[in-house]
């Protein structure tokens, strides 16, 4: 398989998340200074839903050559502007809902067409290879798109720890949905508990990602915690949060989305400029952050990867 | 003394700053608290919910003065109808100059292959000869009832803009289904209210009713407000 790396990251070019931080901090501070209220503070406490309870910080062993160097979005964008409809449809309702989620203990379970089935505990998981981080663009089907730096491990590495049998062609995977921490599910509109799949191939190319944490830390809940899929090549509902468990399985496995609408959601559902979505153009995205739109690349940018797993697939019927 | 308070000069004054706090509101958020992570979509949807609730407030007028048994309320309907427009004003321009930077021709693009837009521009051009004609001298120009059949067309507005809000959203349809009962609501009471005039029409013709007087009077909707 051609891998081709991208252009070398330096770590120096990657603004630090703490000036993220600091910058917002010197903003809020000039503010507050001429508003000169503390009726003023509060107002900015309830304007600004502060995302993640704190995270823990993740020992990263290794940068993956995948990694890209633009800029990385602001955190804090990236933990208050999510889709995650077990915790509310709306941009910030996952930031201000997800505190409920109960990350701990955790167990995904691997079952199905392996000789062994085996469950993970979150350690289990995190320590089946070297935490790497993995800076990828990420690009929503809704036609936005952010720039995180993820940790995780190639999702490889876990599906190699499995005798597979010859029937598992592709991999199924399924969210928590427990409604007692997830009250506002029962609103969103779409089949839960969320479920998504790919191809065996797809799963176990370099790029797709068990991912634990991003910016260092672990995962906020609304982020996906504890253990998400990253798969930059796709849309982001492809990308699916709090895992509880993956199964291999013979048949193109059903997926939430599809299941919803399956004339505008499809089991590929790669980033594609050319092929748009019924109801709005996939041809441009907004990089959160930036005031222009800019051109989606096809794959996402990951072409060069990833092209390969669809020579001549009809990427128009099969999107 | 409700009919005091209705009839102020000031009760027109209070009611236009009240309806400019939507948009003073987003001014203020984008100056102090940020307008979060995707701003020019924040504004869509901001403006976009206002278009409806001013759309809602314009048709409850009438409903409401019969109901209520309050006929002074008809001096906010131009009012109301044109911060509909207003708020329209700001959800388009904020879709072709921020969204799509002036890209005209993927705007038409857009008209023409998306529904849910195609839908919301009719909903849009459909005020624009309303808010031209809000003037007491179209209406004179126009003749009462001209002017009345003219402005029915708000009942089509509404209805695109429950539709283009309800094609829009990817699966949450709560927030379009409660304007859509709303619109729903208020328009059925005009179908209902025709429905008994026909009756009664045949029944009494050329008798006038007591119950349309305010309808029948141009006066009323005529007269300039302060």
């Amino acid at each position: 398989m051609l891998v081709r790396k991208s252009s070398e990251l330096k770590y120096s070019e990657i603004t630090p998340k703490s000036i993220y931080m600091n910058r917002r901090k010197f903003i809020a501070a000039t503010s507050l200074a001429v508003a000169g209220a503390a009726a003023g503070s509060k107002l900015l406490e309830m304007a600004w839903p502060q995302a993640a309870q704190a995270g823990t910080k993740l020992n990263v062993a290794a940068k993956s050559p995948f990694s890209t160097t633009e800029p990385q979005t602001p955190y804090n964008d990236v933990t208050t502007y999510n889709n995650y409809y077990e915790f509310g449809t709306g941009k910030n309702d996952p930031s201000k809902n997800a505190h409920t989620l109960r990350t701990s203990p955790w167990t995904v379970s691997v079952e199905g067409e392996v000789k062994k089935k085996r469950t993970f505990d979150l350690d289990g998981l995190m320590t089946l290879a070297p935490l790497e981080e993995r800076i990828y663009r990420h690009r929503c089907v809704e036609a936005w798109s952010i720039v995180v730096p993820w940790i995780g491990i190639g999702l490889a590495a876990l599906i190699k720890q499995f005798e597979l049998t010859p029937k598992a062609k592709y991999v199924a995977f399924q969210s928590l949905y427990d409604p007692q921490q997830m009250p506002l599910g029962r609103n969103a509109g779409i089949e839960l508990p969320y479920i998504e799949g790919l191809r065996l191939d797809e799963a176990m190319h370099p790029l797709a990602t068990l991912c634990f944490g991003m910016y260092g830390e672990t995962l906020p809940n609304q982020d996906g915690a504890p253990v998400r899929l990253v798969v930059p090549w796709k849309y982001g509902f492809k990308s699916i949060k709090s895992i509880v468990k993956i199964k291999f399985v013979e048949t193109q496995p059903p997926t939430t989305w599809k299941l919803s609408n399956a004339h505008e959601y499809g089991f590929y559902s790669n980033v594609n400029p050319s092929v748009d979505h019924p109801r709005w153009s996939q041809a441009t995205e907004r990089r959160l952050g930036e005031f222009r739109r800019r051109k989606t690349l096809m794959f996402n940018g990951y072409g060069d990867q990833v092209a390969q797993l669809y020579s001549g697939m009809d990427l128009t019927k099969n999107y | 003394m409700v009919k005091n308070i209705l009839t102020s000069r000031w009760a027109k004054v209070a009611i236009f700053v009240l309806c400019l706090g939507p948009a003073a509101r987003l001014v203020w958020r984008a100056l102090h608290a940020g307008l979060g992570a995707n701003p020019i979509e924040f504004i869509t949807h901001e403006t976009g919910d206002w278009i409806l609730i001013f759309l809602v407030l314009t048709l409850a007028i009438t409903p409401l003065r019969r109901v209520l048994q309050v006929p002074e309320l008809i001096r906010f309907r131009r009012m109301l109808g044109l911060f509909a427009f207003f708020y329209a004003c700001l959800h388009f321009s904020t879709w072709i100059g921020l969204d799509k930077f002036f890209d005209f021709r993927e705007m038409l693009n857009d008209v023409a292959k998306r529904r849910f837009i195609t839908v919301g521009f009719i909903g849009f051009a459909l005020m624009i000869p309303l808010a031209l004609t809000s003037t007491a001298g179209a209406i004179r120009r126009l003749g009462g009832k001209r002017w009345r059949m003219l402005h029915r067309l708000i009942y089509v507005s509404a209805a695109a803009g429950v539709v283009h809000y309800y094609w829009l959203v990817k699966s949450d349809v709560r927030k379009p289904v409660r304007y859509a009962l709303l619109v729903g609501l208020l328009l059925a009471y005009r179908v209902c209210l025709w429905l008994i005039d026909k009756r009664r029409g045949a029944a009494v013709r050329g008798t006038p009713m007591p119950g349309r007087v305010a309808r029948q009077s141009t006066s009323e909707v005529i007269t300039p407000h302060v």
